[in-house]
């Protein structure tokens, strides 16, 4: 059990690893304090401790149904804690809706997306954060916006008009980091960001996320499936593990292998274990 | 990675729809594209068929100031206006049911405020309109907050307030109250106000729709409703939000319909009303599968309905007739709705 208490000094250091991106600003922009969450009978998460500094990237590991997505989706206030509290710049906060968590400045994109087929793509990029000169919708603006924030992303799509149904995977995938990264959000969750991406989306989401690292104004969770990926993009790993962090290393002092290595000793424990049995 | 395959790397070039160089019939065409892509552009081109070939075969009954007050004003108009709820529920998900019966019940509170309590002709009108409103409130908490499945909600509240209306009259009709006459010009007793009602309320609607933040939410909900939950949309609130608009809107089409044949008939509405607008809704193009929908092509769709209507009792084919013929509308637009929709989904990018 790896797992830091709460309060360890080392997320206020403004630590100078990262290597060419700077020094952290120093101090916590997201803190959860033992986070307990059941379904019924299923019990998610356990006692979830987990910070993220200022401008920090944190990656955030786990095996499917470990219990990330539910972690999220509290963080940005779609989910209630059953157990536990949330601390945003230090101020203890109860994130009552998505609304009033994007009141706060925390923005997620999930696993679905969140997208709506229907809608063309400049309206998805402004859903309920529409830009209105009452009572009509300012839809050139929000169109004008949306194309300028994408060609800055690099992310080429036929129009912004077209509805979003009619797009790739990759496409939809990254119209809906646009729209979070484009928030003015100060904490961003992003869950499986470049899961149905092909190479060259990848690598442009990638980019948009080392320029956000770079500027250390935003900071990031982002729960991931590749280790490699992971490990290039975050500067502080966390492994979440039936309900608890149970691994938090920098980046830097850790490797595909040694997160590869806890997660299958974890699951020939639990093979044993159930064998045993 | 394991879906990395989907359409690796290959991002869409900016479209440059080729021309041919030929500016006039460049307009033309792309103009026709335009409109052909439009939902509503089916449902027009049969009604001015239908309007054209009962008019030309018919010149003098058909195309006679009477009748276009029988068709629009009588038939189309309320059909219409119900159709404008029917169709933000039916993009969100939900179906209403009940409408037909809140038309019922309306014009008796108007009369028994009026008559029995003494309430003021305007203000019983304007009760009418809020009873109308609570009914949809009600649809909405049932459907909403406790978690019924909207069809069964409506059904209930609609045998409700049927039930209501007959227990409440005794079944028998009721005359319009003298002091609200002056208002029934306004209302419906004239012979065009009616179809002016249901112009401005579709335009209104449809604006609301296409143009507003509360149309949006209504087609993020009906599109994807976790999706919309998600995005911080309160989807209860939309929802609630459009029974109540259909609940006034329907006691508004029983207060008019009163005024406009004279008579407050516990009979009047139930579920025939309902039926003819979602008939008018889905020939129009609003898929019952949530997400889209069009308040315009429902309006037109209710003149195509009442076209067909008064069209055949002009010729003097039986009604029994026209339902065949408005089966097998319902089923003909909806096969084209559904396949072209696959159609489209089979072409995506």
């Amino acid at each position: 059990m790896a797992a830091q208490a709460p309060g360890t000094p080392e997320s206020a250091q403004p630590g100078g690893y990262g290597g060419d991106y700077g020094p952290l600003p120093g101090g916590d922009a997201l803190r959860a304090e033992h986070i307990g969450k059941s379904f019924g009978a299923v019990t998610a998460l356990v006692d979830i401790n987990l910070h993220l500094g200022r401008g920090e990237v944190l990656g955030l590991l786990g095996d499917n149904g470990a219990g990330k997505s539910t972690l999220l989706k509290i963080l940005c206030g779609f989910q209630r804690p059953d157990s536990g509290g949330i601390l945003l710049n230090g101020e203890e906060v109860t994130l009552r809706s998505v609304d009033y968590a994007r009141s706060l400045g925390i923005e997620a994109v999930y696993q679905d997306l969140a997208l709506i087929n229907q809608l063309s793509v400049y309206h998805n990029m402004f859903l309920n954060r529409e830009r209105v000169r009452w009572p009509l919708l300012s839809n050139k603006s929000m169109r004008d916006t949306a194309r300028t924030h994408l060609n800055e992303m690099g992310i080429n799509i036929p129009s912004v008009d077209v509805p979003v149904a009619s797009l790739s995977g990759g496409q939809r995938q990254a119209i809906a980091i646009a729209r979070a990264v484009y928030s003015d959000a100060k904490v961003l969750l992003l869950d499986e960001p470049l899961a149905a991406m092909g190479a060259k989306e990848v690598a442009i989401i990638l980019d948009l996320i080392g320029d956000l690292k770079r500027r250390r104004e935003v900071s990031i969770i982002i729960i991931a499936h590749n280790y490699g990926q992971a490990l290039e993009v975050c500067d502080r790993i966390n492994l979440l593990q039936h309900g608890m962090i149970t691994f938090d290393k920098q980046s830097k002092d850790t490797s595909v292998q040694e997160l590869n290595d806890i997660v299958v000793a974890e699951y020939r424990r639990a093979l044993q274990e159930r064998q045993r049995s | 990675m394991s879906k990395m395959t989907e359409q690796g790397g290959t991002l869409l070039l900016p479209d440059e729809t080729p021309g041919t160089g030929n500016g006039t019939v460049d307009r033309l065409r792309r103009g026709l594209g335009v409109f052909g892509r439009q939902r509503e552009a089916t449902i027009l081109v049969v009604t001015v068929a239908l309007l054209l070939y009962f008019g030309l075969t018919n010149p003098t009954t058909f195309v006679s100031r009477t009748n276009a007050v029988d068709l629009f004003s009588e038939n189309a108009a309320p059909i219409a206006i119900i159709a404008v709820g029917e169709v933000l529920l039916l993009i969100c998900g939900e179906i209403d049911l009940s409408v037909g019966f809140i038309y019922t019940l309306a014009p008796f509170i108007m009369f028994y405020l009026n008559v029995y309590y003494g309430v003021p002709a305007l203000l019983a009108i304007i009760l009418s309109l809020v009873f109308g409103l609570v009914c949809g409130w009600v649809n909405g908490f049932l459907t909403v907050t406790l978690h019924l499945p909207s069809f069964i909600t409506t059904l209930g509240t609609g045998f409700i307030l049927g039930g209501l209306a007959l227990y409440l009259a005794h079944a028998e009709p009721k005359s319009i109250p003298p002091a609200t006459v002056g208002y029934g010009d306004w209302l419906g007793a004239s012979p065009w106000s009616q179809t002016i009602w249901a112009v401005v309320i579709v335009a209104i609607f449809a604006v609301v729709l296409t143009r507003t933040r509360w149309g949006l939410h209504t087609i993020a909900t009906g599109g994807n409703q976790l999706g919309a939950r998600e995005a911080g949309i309160n989807v209860g609130r939309i929802k609630y939000g459009n029974f109540m608009i259909t609940g006034v809107l329907g006691a508004l089409v029983g207060v008019q319909t009163a005024f406009y044949l004279n008579d407050i008939d516990p009979l009047a509405g139930g579920y025939q009303p309902m039926f003819y607008s979602v008939t008018a809704a889905v020939i129009g193009g609003t898929a019952m599968l949530g997400g889209s929908g069009t308040i315009i092509g429902a309006g037109i769709g209710a003149v195509a309905l009442s076209t067909l209507i008064d069209g055949f009792d002009v010729v003097g084919i039986s009604a029994n007739v026209v339902q065949i013929v408005f089966g097998g509308a319902i089923l003909g637009a909806m096969i084209a709705n559904v396949q072209l929709t696959r159609l489209r989904e089979r072409g995506r990018t």
